[in-house]
């Protein structure tokens, strides 16, 4: 049975090897400047300003976690959409219980004032 | 389609579920006062205890069997709801004092032990994952309750981490065990292993393993427990000890005891070692610790071992049921012995986090006599020395295992538990042998909780028959 999992061994090694050999050969033959531009994070790029890491308000963390929840229950939607005669009326219920969970949590959200942006 | 019989299996999981939704709307629009949102959660809870010990003695399988209703279940539910109402109660005063109340306190608890009932009602591996999350998530969340506290923070983001990351091997063994069987419903699983090449299938459960042992902190997977049990608020690390130690072993046991039978003897030597390095390192470890909730962590790391000790002759038909019911019965030793000590932790704790150190207990017992025989029969309980359920508990154990042909193990454990002795006794010496002084807070359902919990460490173990017949009945055939 492990025999089956050959091709992709193979692949695996084979893969590994053209990376390595792709790098390989520019380290050797490429030419080496060293210098202080050569070193920045965006050579020949906008200059860098200021520290990487900055302070974020963390609403907008808020906000993304609400947007991927909301996005996911459209995900849900989709094939449920796609597939709303073979469910019936019994798949028309279980996507009201969904909906019902998911409107606990938005008036939850809402109540705490997670859609405000004060 | 699903039959009524689906949703009756499932009945006191989906109650508590609807529960904790509505509480979560009644907490945020109608409640002022917090104390009434707790009491609502110990009600939801108390109600869903009924109907699960209505369901005394029925068996069912529900939604294609996804989920199960047995002997099993039932008594890890009534556990684990057990502790959730204890959770509540440590918690009630507790949130007060610490300047933490909110409700989102009770609901997060409630899905939480929605989370582990279902866990302990899974037979597919894809509803062990989801339950897993629902039991997780929540906590995640409870040990960063006190944000304010930059430990804290530290425990909810360390806890969070280390759990989505065991959470990752639990998947990738599911991945394995699906790439090896064609299935995740356990019984097709077993009825696949035998006629399959295993070498997958062995190295899919011991991924599995690996998930189970990050939840229930087994060495080598413990690192995170230290450091979330002493960060976490207090009563949150007591509802947390036993709740997700219930439900990652009930997982462990049902996935172990009816998917792999098959490759037991390769995973007996596993939880094997596991088992002794668990009950050596926790133990040894906690004797350097002068924080009670550090010391506390690492007993509960090593009592993870004792337990785990239970499910090494997983495989024997012979001498599985024994040793699991054993197992069982000290699982529910160790709850009530476990709320009982977080408890006297908690009446002990202060505001500004003074009162935290083992030296803090001096003298304990001049002044309330209660509080320190209670503290000294649940340290006795956790070495495992009479007249406490403890000692039954290990009774029973170490007879199941020595019967099952581990004598090695067994002998491991007893030292273990020797060594053991050391640091739970100098808690005792403190409160007794040394001056010292301290605030202890008095609370009504704390005290009834430690009251409690030490009555009932003592009470059981004169009459331990009746705790031990519902774990043997409560074995999984």
């Amino acid at each position: 049975m492990l025999l089956e999992y050959l091709a992709i061994a193979l692949l695996l090694v084979v893969s590994t090897l053209v990376g390595l050999i792709a790098i390989g050969l520019g380290e050797l033959f490429g030419p080496k400047i060293k210098s202080k531009v050569k070193d920045e994070p965006y050579e020949s790029g906008m200059p860098v300003i200021g520290a990487g890491t900055r302070r974020m308000p963390v609403r907008f963390y808020l906000i993304a976690v609400l947007f991927i929840l909301f996005d996911i229950e459209v995900v849900f939607f989709l094939p449920w959409a796609v597939a709303f005669r073979q469910l019936g009326l019994f798949g028309m219920f279980e996507m009201v219980v969904f909906i019902v969970i998911l409107l606990v949590g938005y008036a939850y959200a809402w109540k705490k004032g997670a859609l405000e942006w004060e | 389609m699903p039959q009524p019989q689906d949703y009756q299996t499932l009945l006191p999981v989906i109650v508590l579920a609807v529960w904790a939704c509505a509480l979560l709307l009644l907490d945020s629009f109608l409640i002022q006062r917090k104390g009434l949102t707790a009491c609502l959660a110990a009600a939801g809870l108390a109600i869903t205890l009924g109907l699960t010990l209505s369901q005394i003695g029925r068996s069912s399988s529900g939604f294609s069997g996804m989920v199960v209703l047995d002997g099993f279940s039932t008594f890890i539910n009534a556990l684990q709801l057990v502790s959730g109402l204890l959770g509540v109660a440590l918690a009630y005063a507790y949130v007060k004092r610490m300047g933490i109340e909110r409700g989102e306190y009770y609901t997060l608890l409630l899905f939480s032990v929605v989370g582990m009932m279902l866990m302990a009602q899974a037979t597919d591996l894809i509803v062990v994952f989801i339950a897993l999350e629902m039991l997780s998530i929540p906590l995640y969340v409870l040990a960063a309750f006190n944000r304010t506290q930059a430990a804290s923070e530290e425990a909810g983001l360390k806890y969070f981490l280390l759990g989505a990351f065991s959470t990752g091997f639990l998947v990738y063994g599911i991945t394995l065990v699906y790439g090896a069987t064609a299935s995740t419903n356990l019984s097709a699983i077993f009825a696949a292993a035998s006629s399959t090449s295993n070498l997958l299938l062995t190295i899919g459960a011991a991924l599995i393993l690996v998930g189970f042992g990050f939840k229930v902190a087994v060495v080598p997977f413990h690192m995170w427990t230290p450091d979330v049990y002493q960060g976490a608020p207090t009563a949150v690390t007591g509802f947390m000890s036993s709740g997700a130690k219930i439900a990652g072993f009930a997982a462990l046991l049902r996935v172990f005891a009816t998917a792999f039978p098959a490759i037991a003897a390769d995973m007996t030597d596993i939880l094997w070692a596991l088992a002794a390095v668990t009950m050596i390192l926790g133990n040894l470890v906690a004797i350097s610790q002068t924080d009670i909730k550090r010391m506390l962590a690492y007993s509960s790391i090593a009592h993870a071992g004792y337990i785990l000790m239970a499910f090494v002759p997983y495989g024997n038909p012979a001498v599985a049921p024994v040793s699991i019911a054993a197992g069982l019965f000290y699982l529910a030793a160790y709850v009530i012995t476990n709320f009982g000590a977080w408890g006297v932790v908690i009446a002990l704790e202060q505001p500004d986090g003074k009162g935290l150190q083992i030296s803090d207990y001096s003298g304990l017992f001049w002044r309330k006599r209660g509080l320190a025989v209670a503290m000294t029969v649940f340290m006795l309980s956790l070495i495992g020395f009479p007249p406490t359920i403890g000692m039954v508990g290990k009774f029973y154990l170490f007879r199941a295992i020595i019967d099952g042909g581990f004598t090695g193990l067994a002998i491991i454990g007893v030292i273990a538990s020797l060594v053991s002795a050391f640091y739970y006794l100098r808690v005792v010496v403190n409160m007794f042998m040394r001056e010292g002084e301290q605030k202890i807070e008095r609370e009504f359902w704390l005290d009834l909780t430690w009251g409690a919990a030490a009555f009932l460490t003592v009470a059981i173990s004169l009459a331990p028959g009746w705790l031990f017949y519902l774990a043997s009945a409560a074995g999984l055939r």
